[in-house]
C-alpha cells in the first residue's frame, strides 16, 4: 500500500513538473511570435539579491532604479506613476524597474546589470545613486543615464534631472503661514532628511513663503536621517507638534506630518498626489514625472539626449500643488483661510504655472539668514549652481545653499 | 523638552516592541529560536491593515494580524520541530518569506486610509499626576492590554504548571518528555503563540502607531530590535517591558533633543550639530548588536539565563 502511495506521489510530481514546463514553453513561444510586444512584461533574472528585468528586442528599453518599493505611497510611487505614463503613452517603448535598491555598491551592481541586459535608457531615482550612475555611465557610452536629484553630469550620456519643487514649497509656506496666523500660533515645523543642498533649499523656500503671509512665524527643525521610515517620520512630526508647531511640513515621503497632527493642528505632505487625503493635510507639493520622462525618453530614442542639468519649473506641468490643480478641491483647512491670503496664494500659484514665477523668484533678495547676515541684497538672485551646491561638496557656487532663512529656529548642520 | 511627553510617546511606540518581544520570549523559552519576527510583523501589519480597510473595523484587523503572524510561524515550526532543521536558517528564511508575501499581498494597499484604533483615557488612573499622564492617558487600548500581558506572562511562566512545562521543554526537553509532556506539540503551540504576538505587534503599527501600509518599510526593522531585546531582557517579561518602553522613549528623546538651544544652561550640542543626532540615533541599534554578540556566546548566554536547549532540535529517544 505504501509503495503504491509513493508511486502515485512520484507520478503527481512528474505531471506537475511537465505541466509547468509546458506553461513556460507556451509563454516563451508567445513572446517570440510576430512583432515585439513592448507592453508585455519581459522576464527577469536573479542577480544577487535583485531581480534584474530583461530587455525586449525590437523595443526601446527603459529601466528605472528605485530606492523604495514601487508602491511606497510617496517618492518612489510618484516615479512609478511616471514610468507607467511612459509605458502607456509611447509607441515601441518597453519599461521595467528594479525596486528596493540600497544606495552604494548594490546600486552600482544593479545599474551595471541593467546596462548589460541591453536597456537603452536608465533612470536612477535617488540622491545616493549619483556616483554609482556616473561610474557605470562611463563604462557604457551608448546608453543614456539620467540621475534624479543630484549635482553631477558628464555632458554626454550621464545627465541630471530634477524640478524646482522649491516653488511649491514656497507656496506650502504661504499656506502654512496663513494657517498658523489664523490659528493664533505662529510656529511651524520642518522635518528634513539629510544635510544636503536639496533639503536646505526646500526648507528655506518653505520658510520664505511663510514670511509672506506670517512675518512673525518661526520654523522648528527635526532632522530624521531617512527618506522613508513611517515610524520615525511619525515620531519626528509628533516631536514638532508637541514642541508647539501648528503646521508641520515633511521633507520625507509618508503622510506622517498630517497623520500625526493632533486635533486642530495641520500637516503638509510631499511627493505624491495621493499622500494628502486626510482632512488634517493642508496641501502637498507633488511630482508628475511622466511628462519629463516621456520627453527625455523621446530624446534618448532619437540619440539626441545630451547629459546636462535638466531642471524643470512649475510651468513644465511636471509638478503640482495639491488642492490647486485641475480636478482638485482646496483641502478644508485651506478653504477657510482669510480671503486676502487665499487671493495672494492663488496669484503666486497662477504666476508659477504660467512661468512668471520660478525658482529664482523664490530666492530673490532681500534674504537674511538666521545669524543676521545678508544672504542676498535687494535685487539680487541666486544662480542655478547656488541652488544645489555646498562649497563643502566642492561645488564652485558663490552664494551656496548653506544657510537657514531668518525665521528658522535652528542651527546649520556640520558637513 | 517635556519628560511626560517623551515617556508617553515611548510607551506608545514601545508597546509594539513589547508584544513582539514577549512573543519571542515565549517561543525561546520553549527552546525554539525564531529570527523571523520581522517577517511575521510585516505580515501582521499587512493583514491587519487589509482587513480593517475592507471591513471598517480595526479590531477585526487586529484579529487578522494575530492570525497572519501565527499562521506564518507554523512554517517555522514545521521546519524546525518536524524536520529538525537549523533554527537560525529557518528563521531568517521566514523573514524573507513573510516580507515577500506581505509585499505581494499588500501591493494594492498603499496610500489607502483606514479606520484606526482611537486612543482612550483610563478613568480615575489618568488623574494621578505624572504617572497618570504618562501611563494612563491618551493611549491606544493596546497599550493597556500590554500592561496586563506583562504580569500575566510572568505569572504564567513562573507560578503555573503549564508555565513550568513550557520552561521544561526549553531547558531539558528529554526530561520533560520522560515526564510525559508532549514536547513536539507544546513547542508547536509556543511557536504559534509567539507568531500571533509578533503579528499583533505588526497590526498595532499599521492600525495605531503609524497608521498606513508603506510596503517593506512599514515595520522599519522593529522585528530585529525585538529579537535583540529578548536577550537584553534575559528572557524575562518584566525586564522586556522595561526594555521596550525605554527603547521607545530613547528614540523620541533623541528627536526632541534637537529642539532647545540650551540644556540646563549649557549649549545643546545637538542643536548646534544635528549630525550628532544621527550618531545617537544609531546607538540603540549598536546596543542590540552588542546584546546579540554577547547572547550568542554559549557561556555568557547561560549566565544571562538563556533556556539551555534554545536552538537545539529535540529528537525523541536521543540523549540531550
Amino acid at each position: 500500500m505504501s509503495k503504491l502511495n509513493s508511486f502515485w506521489k512520484m507520478m503527481a510530481t512528474v505531471i506537475a513538473v511537465l505541466a509547468i514546463m509546458a506553461l513556460v514553453a507556451c509563454g516563451s513561444a508567445e513572446e517570440g511570435a510576430g512583432e515585439a510586444d513592448c507592453d508585455a512584461g519581459g522576464g527577469s533574472e536573479e542577480d544577487g539579491a535583485f531581480q534584474i528585468p530583461e530587455a525586449i528586442e525590437g523595443c526601446h528599453n527603459v529601466a528605472w532604479v528605485y530606492i523604495g518599493p514601487h508602491n511606497d505611497g510617496g517618492w518612489t510611487q510618484a516615479h512609478d506613476v511616471g514610468r507607467q505614463y511612459v509605458q502607456d503613452n509611447m509607441e515601441g517603448v518597453h519599461t521595467a524597474y528594479v525596486e528596493l535598491v540600497p544606495e552604494g555598491a548594490d546600486a552600482e551592481q544593479v545599474i551595471r546589470s541593467l546596462a548589460r541586459k541591453g536597456f537603452d535608457t536608465i533612470f536612477t531615482t535617488s540622491f545616493g545613486y549619483m556616483d554609482a550612475t556616473e561610474i557605470v555611465a562611463s563604462e557604457f557610452p551608448d546608453i543614456d543615464f539620467i540621475h534624479v536629484s543630484g549635482f553631477k553630469a558628464n555632458g554626454e550620456n550621464f545627465g541630471n534631472l530634477f524640478g524646482a519643487m522649491e516653488t511649491m514649497k514656497y507656496l506650502n509656506g504661504m499656506i502654512a503661514g496663513s494657517r498658523a496666523k489664523f490659528d493664533g500660533n505662529p510656529k511651524l515645523g520642518y522635518m528634513p532628511t539629510f544635510p544636503i543642498p536639496e533639503e536646505l533649499r526646500l526648507g528655506n523656500a518653505f520658510a520664505l513663503g511663510a514670511l509672506v503671509t506670517c512675518p512673525e512665524c518661526t520654523v522648528d527643525v527635526r532632522w530624521i536621517g531617512t527618506w522613508h521610515d513611517p515610524v520615525k517620520e511619525q515620531e519626528a512630526a509628533k516631536s514638532l507638534f508637541d514642541g508647539g508647531a501648528q503646521v508641520v511640513m515633511n521633507g520625507a515621503d509618508t503622510p506622517a506630518a498630517a497623520q500625526a497632527a493632533p486635533e486642530g493642528k495641520w500637516g503638509i505632505t510631499y511627493n505624491w498626489d495621493g499622500s494628502c487625503t486626510s482632512d488634517k493635510c493642508l496641501t502637498a507639493g507633488y511630482w508628475n514625472w511622466g511628462l519629463e520622462y516621456a520627453r527625455i525618453t523621446e530624446l534618448s530614442m532619437n540619440d539626441e539626449y545630451v547629459g546636462g542639468f535638466d531642471y524643470f519649473d512649475a510651468d513644465s506641468g511636471a509638478m503640482g500643488l495639491y488642492g490647486y490643480m485641475d480636478g482638485e478641491e482646496l483641502q478644508p483647512g485651506v478653504a477657510e483661510l482669510p480671503e486676502e491670503d487665499l487671493a495672494l496664494i492663488q496669484e503666486v500659484f497662477d504666476k508659477a504655472m504660467a512661468g512668471d514665477f520660478d525658482r529664482f523668484d523664490v530666492f530673490a533678495g532681500p534674504i537674511m539668514d538666521n545669524q543676521g547676515n545678508v544672504v542676498l541684497a535687494e535685487g539680487e538672485t541666486l544662480e542655478q549652481i547656488d541652488l544645489d551646491g555646498f562649497a563643502q561638496f566642492d561645488v564652485p557656487c558663490e552664494t551656496c545653499m548653506y544657510w537657514w532663512a531668518e525665521n528658522f529656529n535652528a542651527e546649520l548642520p556640520d558637513l | 523638552m517635556n519628560w511626560i511627553i517623551i515617556f508617553h510617546a515611548g510607551i506608545a511606540t514601545g508597546t509594539v516592541l513589547l508584544f513582539a518581544t514577549i512573543g519571542e520570549i515565549l517561543t525561546e523559552r520553549a527552546g525554539i529560536l525564531n529570527l523571523g519576527v520581522e517577517g511575521m510583523m510585516l505580515m501582521g501589519a499587512m493583514a491587519g491593515f487589509s482587513v480593517s480597510l475592507s471591513t471598517g473595523n480595526p479590531w477585526l484587523g487586529l484579529m487578522a494580524a494575530l492570525a497572519a503572524g501565527g499562521l506564518l510561524s507554523l512554517a517555522h515550526g514545521l521546519v524546525t520541530i518536524h524536520f529538525q532543521a537549523d533554527q537560525v536558517v529557518s528563521g531568517l528564511s521566514l523573514t524573507f518569506l513573510g516580507t515577500g508575501l506581505a509585499l505581494v499581498l499588500g501591493d494594492s494597499l498603499s496610500g489607502k486610509q483606514v479606520t484606526t484604533i482611537a486612543p482612550i483615557d483610563l478613568p480615575i488612573l489618568s488623574d494621578i499626576p505624572f504617572v497618570g499622564d504618562v501611563f494612563f492617558a491618551d493611549h491606544s487600548p493596546l497599550v493597556y492590554v500590554g500592561y496586563l500581558l506583562v504580569p500575566l506572562v510572568w505569572y504564567f511562566l513562573n507560578r503555573t504548571r503549564p508555565g513550568m512545562h513550557l520552561r521544561a521543554i526549553g531547558e531539558k526537553p528529554q526530561a520533560a518528555d520522560v515526564m510525559g509532556i508532549n514536547v513536539y506539540r507544546l513547542r508547536y503551540f509556543y511557536v504559534f503563540v509567539g507568531g500571533c504576538l509578533a503579528g499583533l505587534a505588526g497590526g498595532i503599527i499599521s492600525l495605531s502607531v503609524s497608521p498606513g501600509w508603506y510596503s517593506a518599510q512599514t515595520t522599519s526593522g522593529q522585528g530585529w530590535i525585538a529579537v535583540g531585546l529578548v536577550i537584553f531582557a534575559q528572557w524575562n517579561p518584566l525586564r522586556a517591558a522595561v526594555g521596550s518602553y525605554l527603547f521607545g522613549s530613547l528614540r523620541r528623546f533623541l528627536l526632541d533633543l534637537q529642539g532647545p538651544a540650551t540644556l540646563l544652561g549649557f549649549t545643546n550640542p545637538l542643536y548646534v550639530n544635528a549630525n550628532l543626532g544621527f550618531f545617537l540615533q544609531m546607538l540603540p541599534y549598536l546596543l542590540i548588536i552588542l546584546a546579540l554578540v554577547i547572547g550568542s556566546r554559549q557561556a555568557k548566554r547561560k549566565r544571562l539565563g538563556a533556556p539551555a536547549a534554545l536552538g537545539l532540535p529535540f529528537i525523541r529517544g536521543t540523549k540531550g
